[in-house]
């Protein structure tokens, strides 16, 4: 197969970039268009709820890649203009501002928008976390002292709830789990994260799901739990999931569920492709429909994308990983955890929060957790790594 | 090919290491990245390219030498 006079890729955030990126790498010389929606130069999302929040960096200090070596990759940027249409038999986008562009080979890479609750976005005081923008305005509007409410316990509420915690704000951390994460990490890990919480000084509010908000004078007043009890706050945060962006390829003929669905190469439709947290492909290690929602799937999957267009042809099939920072606790996730897995201790002592533990499931090594020891949790990557046993995850 | 790590946006993930061993480790008592190699020779560059562009902390540039 020969490789395509020009490759459109709609989404200039990691998956994109890091698109464009191994294209070059690669030796593609053909035209390369990056269209985003956001007015931002490509940025990277995790420290958005770490270091932008906490306000350890400069908003700029997210940016992906210097000037200098964006322009290097002789791809057009045009920034600040959605996707809104997609036909993919001509393998063109049609755009907000009425733009329509053509390549032969196109790249979705829309990424995720938050979930939000019923009449949020006419309160004031209420935030989602996805965007550089949305960081920026909520560090804004939380002070020392501020009663803040952190709807969502998963991965992102908790690690909002640690950094407003940290910076002084008296945080409740709600959620319908049992402690914070424990769907993936189960009762030994996510008990350990509650207790890192609990110690400094998030009340957690959990094991009920918030069903709203109340409102006064259109600011935020407090959440409402579904069992009748009202969280006051001054601020709220709801972090409690995110949906992938396809609205725009309604009537495309690309099938969308839960996720652009995509072969196990990350081909939607001829010359079509997906990367990052949007797309849904077969993993064929794990025989199943996969949707990943980390950062190193954005980048590991784009390449394989990239490869796929110059005719690699090869099926992707990554070992999951994710990362979170909380407090002190800094853990790392390789494969799919589940939280019935049988958990045992391989190194380390939770009692000195610094272990790796390993999953299994029927006795395969599924996932392995590392609380503080993140070269020893990689280093037992590779004995995941033949594992056909899909357990969790967010299939 | 000149090779800079910024410790303070490593995540620790360790990708670096798994694609390119002999330029890339990690500390044992934290997973900071370790630069073995700043100049790394030719056969390197585009595996070290690649774990500039795939690192989760983006903390890996790659440079000229000068």
């Amino acid at each position: 197969m020969s490789a395509p006079a020009d490759v459109l890729v709609v989404g200039a955030s990691a998956a994109g970039l890091a698109t464009v990126e191994a294209l070059r790498r690669k030796g593609y010389t053909g035209r390369v268009t990056v269209l985003g929606a956001e007015t931002h130069l490509p940025y990277d999302r995790p420290p958005l709820s770490k270091q932008v929040l906490a306000g350890d960096w400069e908003p700029e200090r997210a940016q992906l890649r210097q000037p200098a070596a964006l322009s290097s990759l002789d791809a057009e940027f045009l920034l600040g203009d959605p996707a809104v249409g997609l036909d993919a038999t001509g393998r063109s986008v049609r755009t907000a501002a009425g733009r329509v562009l053509t390549a032969e080979a196109v790249v979705i890479a829309t990424g995720l928008r938050p979930r939000t609750l019923p009449g949020q976005e006419n309160l004031a005081g209420v935030h989602v976390l996805r965007t550089l923008d949305d960081a920026v305005a909520l560090r804004a509007d939380v002070r020392s002292g501020s009663r803040v409410v952190v709807v969502g316990d998963g991965v992102l509420g908790s690690e909002i709830a640690a950094t407003l915690s940290a910076m002084g704000a008296r945080v409740t951390l709600a959620g319908p789990q049992p402690a914070p994460m424990a769907m993936q990490f189960g009762p030994l890990a996510a008990g350990l994260l509650a207790r890192l919480h609990t110690e400094r000084g998030v009340d957690l509010r959990l094991g009920t799901a918030a069903s709203g908000l109340v409102g006064e004078n259109g600011r935020i007043a407090g959440v409402q739990l579904a069992d009748g009890d009202v969280l006051p706050a001054d601020v709220v945060v709801v972090a409690f999931g995110a949906a992938p962006v396809t609205e725009w390829l309604s009537g495309s003929g690309l099938r969308c569920d839960n996720g652009v669905v995509c072969d196990s190469g990350c081909r939607a439709a001829d010359g079509i492709y997906a990367a990052g947290d949007v797309a849904r492909w077969h993993h064929e290690t794990f025989d199943s429909l996969l949707r990943l929602e980390n950062r190193t799937n954005a980048t590991e999957q784009a390449v394989a994308v990239a490869g796929n267009i110059l005719g690699e042809n090869q099926p992707y099939t990554p070992v999951p990983y994710f990362w979170t920072n909380q407090f002190d606790a800094r853990i790392h996730v390789h494969g799919l955890l589940s939280a019935d897995a049988e958990v045992s201790i391989v190194d380390g002592s939770p009692d000195d929060r610094r272990f790796v533990a390993d999953y299994r499931v029927d006795g395969e090594l599924v996932g392995v957790l590392g609380w503080n020891m993140p070269k020893q949790a990689r280093q037992r990557r590779a004995d995941i790594a033949a594992t056909p046993v899909l357990v969790g995850g967010k299939s | 090919m000149k090779v800079t790590v910024d410790e303070e946006k490593c995540c620790g993930a360790g990708t670096c290491v798994l694609l390119a061993p002999a330029v890339f480790d990690q500390r044992d008592e934290d997973g900071i990245v370790i630069l073995l190699d700043e100049r790394p020779g030719e056969d390197l560059h585009a595996i070290v390219r690649e774990a500039a562009s795939v690192c989760p902390g983006a903390a890996i540039s790659v440079g000229e030498d000068v």
